[in-house]
């Protein structure tokens, strides 16, 4: 029966060798092919939205994806900027409520139709008031009174009243106005052009040669989809995927001198959100003993090695101006003040609450894991109720149906109000029920503001409102590591969520 | 020489489940360390005289862990098999003993559920229970088990419906309730107890199964299987940690293995 | 052939079930499609609105007839999460769980079954240790979580030796050697806990076959052991392990959904927990269905096949 298994086996092993040589030459199959054809393979973790049209993009991670592909008019760069793109420069009136925006010469849309000034109207009046169903509409472009072309290059936006932050919304897509395959077969403007989708396998990009601006170095790029966090990281060691973002730091523990790391931030807010309409949560005393029993730098140590930048209110590091350092360290780690002030609540042994998390994000579970910890130590006994995204998303975000929950919020472009007007107490999105007349007050006043240092004033006295009343027990800014094959350079943070892929290269 | 050999396999089954059994009962009581406690050694460590498992990510005991993990894991197989049994027994009794119609509409609905994914089934029953709870894995598990011992003991029913002794106690007018449970049942256990210690494996590894595609038991507390399924993503780098908490599956499963090949053996006589 | 015709009937009152089950519980499970897909900008009256679209404020018959009528007309209706028609969506990917499972069922069949044959058949010498071993060996594989052994293979074979890429499934069209060769593995480790438990069975099942009081007077009786294992002992323990293997197919397509996952194979398991995350039910129902008909279909040609090798059996008096 041995002879029987041996022979068996070497069968089965030979077969194996002969199978996995046939690979084919038309797929760069190794790491070593794919830097011959200055091509790489990106992991990502979930498909993208159903539709492509930058319109309608509802997750991030499309957003992450599709921002080679598509530009506004304006464009963020890596320090927070906007910088022109489709446009080469705007002027605005001494009333600041017109913006003039002249085209750049040569912008050529990936179907090789120069853009102008048509496409432009075409494309922000699109999300304005949406015709097509799918498309999100833009809110703050419901202050434009008159949007028009004053030539072939030139178009001019009216806005009834003035407002800085304007601006920062022109970084929505522009594209063709007489093309509508937007939804399968996207066209822009960006360094990559789309090429092929298919669905839960990849997303092909290719360099668009007649880029206005500094040319894409790869001249291909494949984002391969795979949902399963360890197969991801196989597929980097195997050598299927040559770069990866959202990396936790066990996993980058996991990969050997083939790989550097990058670390950057995530651009979120970390928090145990908690829902300030439900007992005990409706009592600010018991938020605030909250804040003083969780130990934001021990969460960062332990369950994210260090890597991770602790926070203290609704804004976050990269965000420069609008952050505020000193609100950090507002709530000290202190067990006995906390055991305190839950006294003074009326709660001097504890209670039993629950965290609703979002099972499929594992840097959250982990956070939630020693929250739990922390939280016994002043009496809290929570217990974690893991759940699907879609779940969450349903039952926590849109049906408020949660005590307290672990999730990270980000920003969807580069203001402020992105981060903070979602805690107005009118706010459709308003999931914690945060409800204050001072807050709301300073969000009417900051959004009538068009002097730049007293908005920022503004939002850090909002940012100082939501600590004070310990709207949340803040945690931290995650870090977002990438793991980058050697041989491979130019990874480049944005403090949005996502991944330029233009400044990458093979070095040498 | 053939005696031994049968007796070999209840008696080294017996010893490694007793073990395993005296190391959960006392993980009930005591373990080394509280399972929870985190930082109670350096993270992730190798195996040490402190921590003889080593420690996890989050610098946990792991013996500790697998004490009590083993223990979660082997109530929530014994609840499932003891669901599967209950209400599989009792279908597969009806319809084997009375046959008809309702026999064929509740195979098939069987075969419906066997065929069904169980992954969308646990789903379901985490909805209809509300998440995090403790017992979703059991009555999802449980669900799944029904139709396999439906058609294990509906087999064996409808094999002893027509024997010379049920015949003769239909005769002398005993209920049909009666027939099934002192007539028939008693001599179904040589088709159940097998049955049974497969089921309990079988429930062990698709606990373990529906941790890895994250619908199990719910954090902090640990079953072996979601422990595995951490610990894979961390195979390079503590690699003890999947065996301790691997290895202790396998030996749970294997020494059960073990008792149910004993008893068939010592059942049907056959070495 | 009246058998035949009421063993098909049965699988088709199965799958109606399976189907309606499946239609159930997307109205049970919390987090409807419309909310999934508008993500974190739904808003109660979007989400309105989107149902409405969608057809889904409709009474839950009502779909499920229309679905019915799709079915049969050949219309698998239109994938939430990728506005495609679902059997664009998926048939490349049923292709390739139609293979895996053949693979590991073939795999499986041509390992255990002379496996099992020896291994009953056995004596000699040191049979009594042989056995033990055997045994041993077999509950070992059994106690192995199924994904757990996918991840060693895939560590082992991806990772160390490099024998495939893991993560770089060629697709079919461009490389089919390629193809199977990377999913062999995945095969491998689908086979192996079921290859251990189709010997334990053959082998008990023949045994006690050999114990019978016909085969030892036949064998008492001088006629050759070889001829009446062959003539006998086989033919009575096939009814059994047709019925057997009927059942691995059942598991092969369960374990498959993890496997998928463990070695990012584009089938319809990993398919499958993807829609069902992004609660694109359409899909979900469609691929419910054709995993599930697959496993019937199983069963049914099992029955089939039993009732040619003994016409005795019934309907429904099937062994187990």
């Amino acid at each position: 029966m041995k002879k029987h298994l041996m022979a068996l086996l070497l069968l089965v092993s030979l077969l194996c060798t002969v199978l996995s040589g046939c690979g084919d030459g038309s797929a760069e199959q190794t790491p070593e092919d794919r830097a011959q054809a200055n091509t790489i393979n990106v992991g990502i973790a979930q498909d993208l939205d159903e539709s492509l049209d930058p319109h309608k993009t509802v997750k991030a991670g499309t957003r992450e994806v599709m921002f080679n592909v598509f530009e506004g008019l304006m464009k963020p760069t890596s320090n927070g900027d906007l910088t022109p793109a489709v446009a080469e420069s705007y002027t605005v009136s001494d009333d600041h409520r017109t913006y003039t925006f002249t085209l750049r010469e040569g912008v050529k849309f990936h179907n090789g139709d120069a853009v102008t000034a048509e496409d432009v109207i075409y494309s922000i009046q699109r999300c304005i008031a949406p015709a097509e169903t799918g498309i999100v509409p833009v809110e703050a472009f419901s202050i434009i009174t008159d949007i028009q072309a004053l030539d072939e290059r030139t178009v001019a936006i009216t806005i009834s009243e003035p407002s800085n932050e304007f601006i920062s919304y022109l970084t929505t897509a522009i594209l063709p106005a007489d093309y509508d395959e937007q939804d399968t077969a996207p066209v822009g403007t960006g360094p990559f052009r789309f090429v092929s989708r298919t669905a839960q396998d990849s997303i092909v990009l290719e360099k668009f040669d007649e880029y206005w601006g500094t040319p894409a170095n790869l001249d291909k790029v494949t984002f391969k989809i795979i949902e399963n966090a360890d197969s991801l990281l196989m597929s980097l060691q195997s050598g299927a995927i040559d770069l990866c973002a959202h990396l936790t730091s066990t996993q980058v523990a996991q990969l050997g001198e083939d790989f550097q790391i990058e670390e950057g931030t995530m651009n979120l807010v970390q928090a145990l959100y908690l829902n300030n309409a439900v007992a005990p949560f409706d009592n600010e005393l018991v938020r605030q003993a909250l804040s003083y029993a969780v130990d934001k730098q021990g969460i960062i140590d332990l369950a994210f090695d260090g890597y991770g930048s602790p926070i203290g209110s609704s804004m976050y590091p990269a965000f420069g101006k609008y952050f505020d350092e000193s609100l950090t360290d507002y709530y000290t780690y202190d067990v006995e003040k906390a055991k305190e002030l839950l006294a003074q609540a009326g709660y001097p042994d504890g209670f039993d609450m629950t965290i609703t998390v979002p099972s499929n994000y594992q840097p959250h579970m982990d956070t939630a894991e020693v929250l739990v910890q922390q939280l016994a130590a002043v009496g809290v006994r929570a217990t974690i109720q893991p759940i699907e995204w879609e779940s969450w998303i349903s039952d926590v975000y849109t049906g408020r149906q949660f005590q307290s929950t672990v999730v990270g919020v980000d920003a969807a472009n580069m203001t402020a109000r992105a981060l903070l007007e979602r805690f107005t107490s009118t706010y459709g999105s308003n999931f914690i029920n945060y409800n204050n007349a001072e807050y709301d007050q300073l969000f009417q006043q900051a959004l009538a503001t068009y002097d730049d240092a007293e908005q920022t004033a503004l939002y850090k006295q909002m940012e100082r409102n939501l600590t004070e009343h310990a709207a949340n027990v803040y945690i931290q800014d995650l870090a977002d590591l990438v793991a980058v094959r050697s041989g491979l350079e130019g990874v480049t943070f944005y403090p949005i969520y996502v991944l330029d892929l233009s400044s990458i290269r093979y070095t040498a | 020489m053939k005696r031994k050999q049968r007796n070999g396999y209840l008696l080294a089954g017996g010893i490694l489940a007793g073990f395993l059994a005296a190391v959960i009962l006392l993980g009930l009581f005591w373990t080394p360390y509280d399972p929870a406690a985190m930082s109670v050694g350096p993270k992730l460590a190798g195996p040490s005289l402190l921590h003889p498992m080593g420690t996890d990510n989050f610098g946990r005991d792991i013996l500790s862990r697998v004490m009590q993990g083993a223990g979660t894991t082997c109530t929530i197989a014994l609840a499932t098999v003891a669901i599967g049994a209950v209400a599989g027994t009792l279908i597969g009794a009806l319809t084997g003993y009375f046959g008809g119609l309702v026999d064929e509409v509740l195979m098939r609905v069987g075969d419906a559920l066997t065929a069904f994914p169980s992954i969308l089934l646990a789903l379901v029953v985490i909805s209809l229970l509300g998440p995090g709870k403790k017992y979703n894995v059991v009555v999802a598990l449980g669900l799944v088990f029904i139709p396999s011992f439906a058609r294990v003991t509906r087999t064996a029913f409808a094999s002893l419906r027509d024997v010379n002794y049920v015949k003769s106690a239909r005769l002398m007018g005993a209920s049909p309730w009666r027939i099934l449970v002192v007539h028939m049942l008693p001599n179904t256990t040589s088709v159940l107890l097998p049955a049974l210690t497969i089921g309990f494996n079988n429930a062990v590894l698709a606990e373990a199964s529906m941790s890895f595609l994250g619908i199990g038991v719910t954090p902090p507390d640990a079953s072996l299987g979601y422990m595995l399924s951490e610990a894979q993503s961390m195979l390079t780098t503590a690699p003890w940690y999947a065996v301790a908490t691997g290895g202790t599956i396998v030996l749970l499963v294997f020494s059960v293995g073990l008792l149910g090949e004993g008893l068939q053996r010592r059942d049907k006589g056959v070495a | 052939m009246k058998y035949a015709a009421k063993r098909i009937a049965m699988l088709l009152v199965t799958m109606v079930i399976v189907s309606l089950l499946a239609f159930v519980a997307f109205d049970l499970i919390s987090g409807d499609p419309a909310t999934a897909m508008l993500g974190t900008a739904a808003t109660p009256e979007k989400v309105a609105a989107l149902r409405a679209e969608l057809g889904l404020d409709r009474p839950l018959l009502v779909r499920y007839g229309e679905w019915l009528v799709g079915f049969f007309t050949g219309n698998l209706g239109i994938s939430y999460s990728y506005g495609q028609p679902v059997w664009e969506l998926i048939s490349s990917k049923v292709l390739v769980t139609l293979v895996l499972s053949l693979m590991s069922f073939v795999l499986i069949v041509a390992v255990s079954i002379p496996l099992g044959l020896r291994s009953a058949v056995g004596g000699g010498k040191l049979e009594g240790v042989r056995d033990g071993v055997r045994t041993v060996i077999n509950q070992l594989c059994m106690a192995v979580p199924p994904f757990f052994t996918g991840i060693l293979l895939s560590w082992l074979f991806g990772t160390v030796l490099h024998w495939f890429i893991h993560g770089q499934f060629p697709g079919f069209a461009h490389d089919p050697l390629g193809s199977l060769g990377y999913l062999l593995f995945a095969a491998i480790s689908l086979a192996i806990p079921r290859i251990a438990m189709t010997t334990r069975m053959l082998r008990g099942t023949i045994r006690e076959e050999l114990q019978k009081d016909y085969v030892r007077t036949a064998i008492s009786r001088g006629n050759d052991r070889k001829g009446v294992l062959r003539r006998h002992v086989l033919k009575n323990s096939l009814v059994v392990t047709v019925t057997f293997l009927a059942q691995t197919m059942a598991e092969i397509v369960a374990g498959s959904i993890v496997v998928e996952q463990v070695f990012a194979i584009p089938g319809l398991g990993r398919m499958l927990v993807a829609s069902i995350s992004s609660r694109d039910y359409p899909t979900v129902q469609a691929i419910v269905v054709i995993l599930a008909f697959w496993v019937v279909l199983a069963g049914t040609v099992a029955d089939l096949i039993n009732q040619r090798i003994d016409p005795r059996l019934r309907l429904g008096g099937r062994p187990v």
